[in-house]
């Protein structure tokens, strides 16, 4: 079980792995895309940080919309709408509630593969951020099913996150700038599936560090 | 009459259709939400939200959007808007050819369905 400064601690770690990796989400963009991935994400986890220092938090679920909505208002591309409805998706789930368990993140993560499924009008294959969280959670569930422990719930997400981004590369793009290039975006990794395995190994990260 | 937004990644591209439209119409309300609010090429939901309210009335607004992100934040500046979201419409259009007929006839006084029957035929199917 999470605490309510646990959870703020784990969005700090996430903020900071994404300033930390801007460059890098920077590059695989300027692969395919427009080149401007690590930046966006970086100003808008810059304004979750601010959001984390201001403080003031009802719960876990005004936790998560706050953070949602800087999302949203500073990320400027389409990743902005995408993590900001992943978060006000996990807004929803945690509403009023001051812990979470691992079964809440294996909701959220299914809640906000289905809030981006629908913003973005994306599915699995499309070399999309939803190739590294839908195997996140269905091996988060999976990691449930087997009465695992709550770190190894959070490092199954992670594992099949990371995994999934890498398998982008085989992928031809369908969405967002990236399906401009058709085939030549092969080869390539996604920088959405690839910052979308950094969020979550920030949270399996933290707790792991925090044992 | 019926305001018209435009949203673009770039600030240029929203100024230039404006500049284009303004030499057949002058006094239509057309708000522009072109670039970030930091000045990068993106799009951002508070000039958004802000362009359609500035031009907001009960004769409706059109919402032009050129790529991308810019249907997205769209979308979630109408799902967040304290205005009647009913009377705001985002179009699938081309973006210059249907910005500048929409702005015209807004001019002529047409009606919001007026307006969206003339740019029937410019859909590009960007809207999924």
């Amino acid at each position: 079980m999470a605490e309510l400064n646990q959870i703020i601690g784990a969005l700090r770690l996430m903020a900071e792995t994404i300033e930390k990796n801007k460059e890098h989400l920077t590059e695989l963009d300027g692969a395919i895309g427009d080149g401007d991935h690590g930046i966006n994400m970086s100003r808008g986890f810059a304004f979750v940080k601010e959001t984390l220092d201001k403080g003031g938090f009802q719960n876990a679920g005004d936790l998560f919309k706050k953070c949602g909505m800087a999302l949203v208002a500073h990320v400027g591309g389409a990743s902005g709408p995408l993590y900001g409805t992943a978060f006000l998706r996990a807004a929803m789930v945690l509403k009023d509630r001051e812990d979470v368990h691992a079964a809440d993140y294996v909701q959220i993560l299914k809640d906000a593969a289905e809030g981006i499924k629908m913003r973005g009008k994306s599915d699995r294959g499309e070399k999309t951020m939803l190739d590294a969280l839908i195997p996140a959670y269905e091996a988060a569930a999976d990691a449930v099913q087997q009465g695992k422990s709550a770190q190894e719930i959070l490092n199954a997400a992670k594992v099949a996150a990371a995994e999934g981004a890498v398998g982008t590369e085989k992928l031809v793009a369908q969405k967002g700038r990236a399906s401009y290039l058709g085939e030549r975006s092969i080869g390539h990794q996604d920088p959405g599936a690839a910052s979308a395995a950094l969020v979550l190994a920030a949270v399996a990260d933290y707790f792991a560090a925090e044992k | 009459m019926v305001g018209i937004v435009l949203i673009s990644h770039s600030k240029k591209i929203v100024e230039g259709i404006q500049e284009l439209a303004a030499q057949m119409s002058q006094d239509v309300p057309v708000a522009l939400a072109g670039g970030t609010d930091d000045g990068r090429l993106g799009t951002d939901i508070n000039k958004i939200t802000e362009a359609i309210r500035s031009v907001y009335s009960d004769d409706g607004v059109l919402v032009f959007f050129d790529m991308g992100s810019a249907y997205m934040n769209a979308q979630m500046a109408l799902d967040f808007l304290d205005e009647d979201s009913s009377k705001v419409e985002i179009i699938d259009s081309a973006f210059v050819e249907g910005a500048i007929t929409a702005i015209v006839d807004s001019g002529l006084n047409k009606s919001m369905d007026e307006i969206k029957a003339d740019i029937a035929s410019m859909k590009l199917g960007k809207m999924p």
